[in-house]
């Protein structure tokens, strides 16, 4: 019974491509796996968005919204009716064709990236033995959808907006992938799959997730921030300023298109997260050995739900970053801690097992976090600021 | 030759000629990295999976960005009208043919082109990983070494401008 729920969508499907004919069954298994990911997903950025409104209204002493439906509940579908109705306005000095595609572009990438995330047992849409060098492959195509919609538009606030995008994405791309490494190496595989099964089996009733190791949680710390930063969400919103530059690259954008683009943007912070899930948390495995009966993919997305909350949380909280500082950040912490840590993660894996080896990791990853974010705030010189190119 | 094939064929010929032919420069920009895109899928369809992936991260996600930044950098205000056809277009025709031409003989007399090769052994990342590791770690390394120097000799071209505003 407990199997049977666990296994429910992939024995529908199943049962689905018993009434298709041999000679379609490739192609209806495809469409019956992708489908669902085209609904789930894109179903949650629904909720999220509610959830983010109510969130941060209640952080910032309001009550959200609260007029369709109980408790607000009804307000994306007031809003996606509202997007799909308005006039779709584009600048008359904007180039057509680049500006139309920026945002399918977009949506595309992201969705290309659920491909590879174990949502459940059993439920991957491709088992690719490079699944996390594809999902970096594809996230890297979303620059250049920002590039396309910043450009196209023919405005200064959204050409600022998207240079700011690119550069924030690129910097810190580098510590994201730096800090999948440490996994690569002790589960020695790239495939997400694998990932997911070294991860399983419990000591006592507690899992065996990266995250509770001394160099998985400074992995899983780092690939946070470094997510927050490529999912353009605060404290790193500059790209989208609004008391600089307004909303950024998707200024010119109006009606659906510009739905498509917060669309494309929650879906990406879903997958990143869903990675971070997969890589560190277990992927959709139970967090105690005794709740094992609830079926995988609830553990999947209970624990995306989770991470969609510490994102809202840590948005109703933190103020915005300064570009310099955003680099420091980027190039003077979170860089060389991902550096450290891949070195603490070979020290790990040679080291006999043991309280010994815990407390070597340790001290070799909290002292040069404390060394470099106390260099981190000395560099903070207060003095008049020269302007290089501003003047 | 599968559809696959001539839909990615079709798409990657496509790009690139329009990457050529276009006018605005981020418009060839885009277009080819619809030809890399192209290139990237057809590695995909081939099972080099890791060579693929690669296309796409190292070309699309990195180079076409680069090329798009630096012609927003050195772009002047007013466009200066390029035409995108050469006056001399006889004799680019000609150093075409001729490159085309050399080719084509090349690829005919390889042995390779001849004879159906056996299938080959499918080959995952972890085997390229550990080829780099192990066989070729000495390339890697100076690879490395090479891509270092690169890096910090740019950051101080970049670090003189700074000291000369000064």
């Amino acid at each position: 019974m407990i199997q049977t729920l666990d296994q429910i969508f992939v024995l529908a499907k199943l049962w689905l491509l018993g009434y298709v004919p041999a000679v379609a069954q490739p192609l209806a298994s495809a469409i019956l796996s992708v489908v669902p990911i085209l609904i789930a997903f894109p179903l949650l950025f629904a909720i999220t968005t509610w959830l983010e409104r109510k969130g941060l209204g209640r952080m910032q002493n309001r009550l959200g919204p609260n007029r369709t439906g109980p408790f607000g509940l009804l307000q994306p579908i007031a809003d996606a009716i509202k997007s799909l109705t308005k006039e779709d306005i584009v600048p008359v000095t904007a180039d057509h064709l680049v500006h139309f595609l920026a945002p399918l572009v977009l949506v595309m990438a992201a969705f290309l990236a659920y491909a590879v995330l174990p949502i459940g047992r059993n439920m991957v849409l491709v088992n690719m033995n490079a699944g996390v060098l594809f999902f970096f492959a594809i996230g890297s195509t979303v620059e250049l959808s920002v590039f396309m919609a910043g450009w196209s538009s023919r405005s200064k606030y959204s050409l600022l907006g998207a240079m700011r995008a690119v550069a924030q994405m690129i910097s810190y791309e580098v510590p994201m992938v730096l800090a999948t490494i440490v996994i690569i190496m002790q589960a020695g595989s790239l495939s997400t799959v694998t990932i997911v099964d070294k991860q399983a089996g419990y000591t006592g009733i507690f899992p065996h997730w990266f995250v509770f190791t001394p160099w998985g949680f400074m992995g899983f710390a780092l690939f946070m921030i470094a997510a927050t930063a490529e999912s353009n969400r605060s404290p790193f919103d500059l790209p989208e300023g609004e008391s600089e530059i307004i909303a950024g690259y998707y200024i010119e954008y109006s009606g659906f298109k510009f739905a498509l683009f917060f669309l494309g943007e929650y879906l990406g912070m879903f997958a990143t997260s869903g990675l971070a899930i997969t890589l560190f948390l277990g992927g959709w495995s139970a967090p105690f050995s005794f709740l094992t009966w609830i079926p995988s993919y609830a553990w999947f997305f209970a624990k995306l739900l989770i991470l969609i909350g510490a994102f809202i949380w840590i948005r109703g909280t933190l103020p915005r970053l300064r570009m310099d500082q955003l680099m420091n950040l980027a190039w003077q912490y979170v860089l060389p801690m991902a550096l450290i840590n891949m070195l603490v993660a070979g020290i790990w894996h040679f080291m006999p097992g043991g309280l010994l080896r815990w407390l070597v990791c340790t001290a070799l990853l909290a002292a040069p976090c404390v060394l470099l974010s106390l260099a981190l705030k000395r560099k903070k010189r207060l003095q008049v600021r020269t302007y290089y190119f501003a003047e | 030759m599968t559809a696959t094939f001539l839909i990615l064929a079709v798409l990657t010929v496509a790009g690139t000629a329009a990457a050529m032919g276009l006018r605005n420069a981020v418009h060839c920009v885009l277009a080819l990295t619809v030809g890399f895109a192209g290139v990237a899928a057809l590695y995909l369809q081939l099972d080099a999976q890791f060579v693929g992936l690669t296309q796409i991260m190292v070309y699309v996600g990195a180079v076409a960005i680069l090329a798009v930044f630096a012609i927003m950098m050195t772009h002047s205000p007013t466009p200066v009208p390029i035409p995108a056809y050469s006056t001399r277009w006889a004799l680019g025709g000609v150093v075409a043919a001729a490159v085309f031409a050399v080719l084509a003989w090349a690829i005919c007399s390889s042995s390779a082109s001849s004879q159906i090769l056996p299938p080959q052994p499918d080959i995952n990342v972890q085997q390229i990983g550990e080829a780099l590791m192990h066989q070729y770690v000495l390339p890697l390394e100076i690879m490395g070494l090479l891509l270092t120097a690169a890096l910090i000799g740019a950051v101080v071209i970049a670090m003189d401008r700074k000291e000369e505003i000064k």
